[in-house]
């Protein structure tokens, strides 16, 4: 803050940090608040708001524990979460390696460029282009029925094929950049010290690089696992009439059945549970929280 | 268990810049091998080459007879030990040492016996369950060398080792690792810039400078005889003198420079009328009140600095040039004061007429 103040004086300080105030207090901490609280009351008709039905319960979150469905979409959620969050360590793993440990250096930037691209581009917009790609008369059937590939055109967007593919190209980066910094700082020295001392390739990530990167892989797990979990876009434009994800149940609450109680309930369900289910995970590979801020 | 090395005309190209110039030389079965040159001259690049990091672009390389072309560096018979040392610190100071055999697939118990032989090998029993960060810098200089011995390399190489350790420590190891290499019976080849390291512990020295090799000979020759410019001027301190050789009787050259005629031994591939210079080590010069004999300077001494083993003269001769003196401190030789005229005077066996560069000094020995 002395810093802060000695560089920009009083007036600039000032401004600065009534805007992040602002910013964190109106826009973050005060409508969590009010969904939180509302979470706890019943959805009434206007008329008896503050009557004698209005009292705090649990009623709405275990409206959810009831819920076979629910509770089935929450868990089909968390796996398919799960599944995306690996398939982008798969990818990026070699990817981040190569760019820190192979590639020319002289290349970064052009590469590096061509990955952000992309992400200049609206979700939305990205979401709708894997629509169109995927459609079963789409690009992507034409050009494999071309090559002779595939025999018959593939129903790409069924179960929560199109969404795993979705969600895979939407937050693979969220992935790649942690990784990329892991990798980037172990000492090259120390991979070949592995290949000199008799490692094959594959020994060497096992025993060297991967439990370097750990901390890298643990929150770009993280970031992907809970992009996905509580990602909407993806799911309503992707999924099929027999996949659902949570999001959407939570969208319905609040939108459709314009029970805003439920719908926090839910939300809230949605991230203690993803919290309980990640810190678990971090546990079972030992990654520290302090770790990953590294 | 050991293994020669063969170079044969090895050259190594960066693009158009050629880093390892056609050095061919034979390092013999459990001989300790120095590199010795300034930094950029290329001896950590032949060092990766017979590793097997980079491929030379010409000649061959080969081990125990065998050419080693198209061989990995998890292939070949050679451990190496980087200048940083590479420890892996994620993992218990025995698990580093046995990494090499976990690799070869020996069982467990196994391989934690091999390393806490080997921990005893480099004197550094109770180590094994220790982390890497926990060791000082001599303990991980050591338990790299027992990492590196643990595969039961034919070759060992080692990339500057000591030089991140303070001069004392640095003063130990080289002979722990003299008695390691002599022990294990092991090829040694050692990169250093630091002509102390080469001279004491080497059987061979081979001096590099700009990717030639440009004197392979045992540690006395390179400092009694070298075979040029760079050699004399790299290795220890000397006056030198620029001028003409003029006319030679026997083994012994007339010299023509700035501060007088000389007589002085003649190096390999100098002639009578080149240009050259002249090489006089500083504890060769004697100090002498009066003109004696051929080879005498007039000079006043500028500075006397006391070494404690040995006493430091400076002095400027008549043409301004600066020149330097050492004394035993045996309490015999009277020691000069600043201000002092004297004479210094040398033995013509004891300086030398070389041609070639000499090496810059400000080389961080």
């Amino acid at each position: 803050m002395k810093d802060l103040l000695n560089r920009y004086g009083l007036l600039l300080t000032t401004v600065f940090a009534v805007l992040t105030g602002f910013w964190i207090l109106v826009l973050v901490v005060l409508p969590n608040i009010y969904l939180f609280e509302h979470s706890f009351k019943p959805y009434l008709p206007v008329a008896e708001l503050g009557g004698p039905k209005d009292v705090y319960s649990l009623d709405n979150y275990l409206t959810f524990f009831r819920s076979p469905i629910h509770i089935s979409v929450f868990f089909w959620t968390v796996i398919y979460s799960a599944v995306v969050t690996f398939i982008c360590f798969l990818i990026a793993y070699p990817l981040a390696y190569y760019l820190s440990k192979v590639s020319a250096r002289a290349l970064l930037p052009m590469i590096f460029l061509l990955l952000f691209i992309p992400l200049w581009v609206s979700e939305v917009l990205r979401s709708f282009a894997w629509f169109i790609i995927l459609a079963l008369k789409g690009p992507l059937n034409a050009s494999l029925l071309g090559l002779g590939i595939i025999e018959d055109p593939v129903r790409w967007i069924t179960g929560f094929r199109g969404v795993i593919i979705g969600l895979v190209y939407t937050y693979v980066l969220f992935m790649l950049f942690p990784l990329y910094n892991a990798i980037q700082s172990l000492d090259t020295n120390q991979i070949e010290a592995a290949e000199d001392l008799g490692a094959p390739w594959w020994r060497t990530h096992w025993r060297v690089i991967l439990p370097h990167a750990k901390p890298g892989i643990a929150s770009g797990s993280v970031m992907v696992f809970m992009l996905s979990a509580g990602s909407i876009l993806v799911p309503t434009l992707l999924a099929s009439t027999n996949s659902r994800w949570f999001t959407e149940i939570i969208q319905q609450w609040m939108f459709e059945s314009q029970d805003w109680n439920t719908g926090s309930a839910y939300a809230f369900l949605l991230l203690i549970l993803c919290t309980v289910f990640v810190s678990a995970v971090m546990r079972v590979f030992r990654v520290k929280l302090s770790d990953i801020a590294k | 268990m050991s293994a020669g090395v063969d170079l044969d005309n090895v050259c190594a190209d960066f693009g158009t810049f050629r880093a390892v110039d056609n050095v061919a030389v034979n390092i013999q079965p459990g001989e300790f091998f120095s590199f010795l040159g300034p930094s950029g001259c290329g001896k950590t690049t032949i060092l990766r080459m017979i590793s097997g990091f980079i491929s030379p672009s010409q000649g061959v390389i080969r081990i125990g007879g065998k050419d080693m072309k198209g061989q990995r560096p998890n292939q070949r018979p050679t451990a190496l030990i980087f200048q940083n040392l590479a420890l892996f610190p994620l993992m218990p100071v025995w698990e580093n040492i046995a990494f090499g055999l976990e690799v070869r697939g020996v069982d467990k118990q196994k391989r934690r016996a091999r390393a806490e032989e080997l921990l005893h090998l480099v004197d550094l029993p109770d180590a094994a369950d220790k982390a890497v960060a926990q060791l000082s810098g001599g303990q991980k200089q050591r338990v790299a060398i027992a990492r590196a011995l643990a595969v039961e390399p034919q070759v060992m190489l080692l990339d500057e080792p000591l030089s991140a350790l303070d001069l004392k420590l640095r003063q130990h190891m080289r002979a722990e690792l003299r008695a390691i290499q002599k022990r294990t019976g092991v090829t040694f080849i050692y990169i250093t810039h630091d002509q102390g390291e080469a001279l004491a512990m080497s059987d061979r020295v081979g001096v590099m400078s700009q990717g030639k090799l440009q004197q392979v000979a045992n540690p006395r020759d390179i400092y009694n005889n070298p075979a040029n410019g760079f050699v004399a001027s790299f290795v220890g301190e000397n006056n030198i003198f620029t001028g003409e050789v003029q006319g030679t009787e026997g083994n012994l050259a007339r010299f023509a420079t700035a501060s007088g005629t000389f007589t002085a031994r003649l190096g390999p591939a100098v002639t009578q009328g080149m240009k050259a210079r002249l090489f006089l080590r500083p504890e060769h010069v004697r100090l002498a009140p009066g003109a004696g004999g051929t080879n005498s300077i007039p000079v006043e001494v500028t500075d006397v600095a006391f070494e404690g083993n040995f006493i430091s003269i400076h002095a400027r001769d008549a043409g301004g040039q600066v020149l330097l003196a050492e004394a035993r401190n045996d309490g015999a030789t009277a020691v000069p004061a600043p201000g002092d005229r004297l004479h210094f005077t040398f033995d013509g066996q004891n300086a030398v007429i070389l041609t070639g560069d000499t090496a810059a000094r400000d080389i961080d020995a």
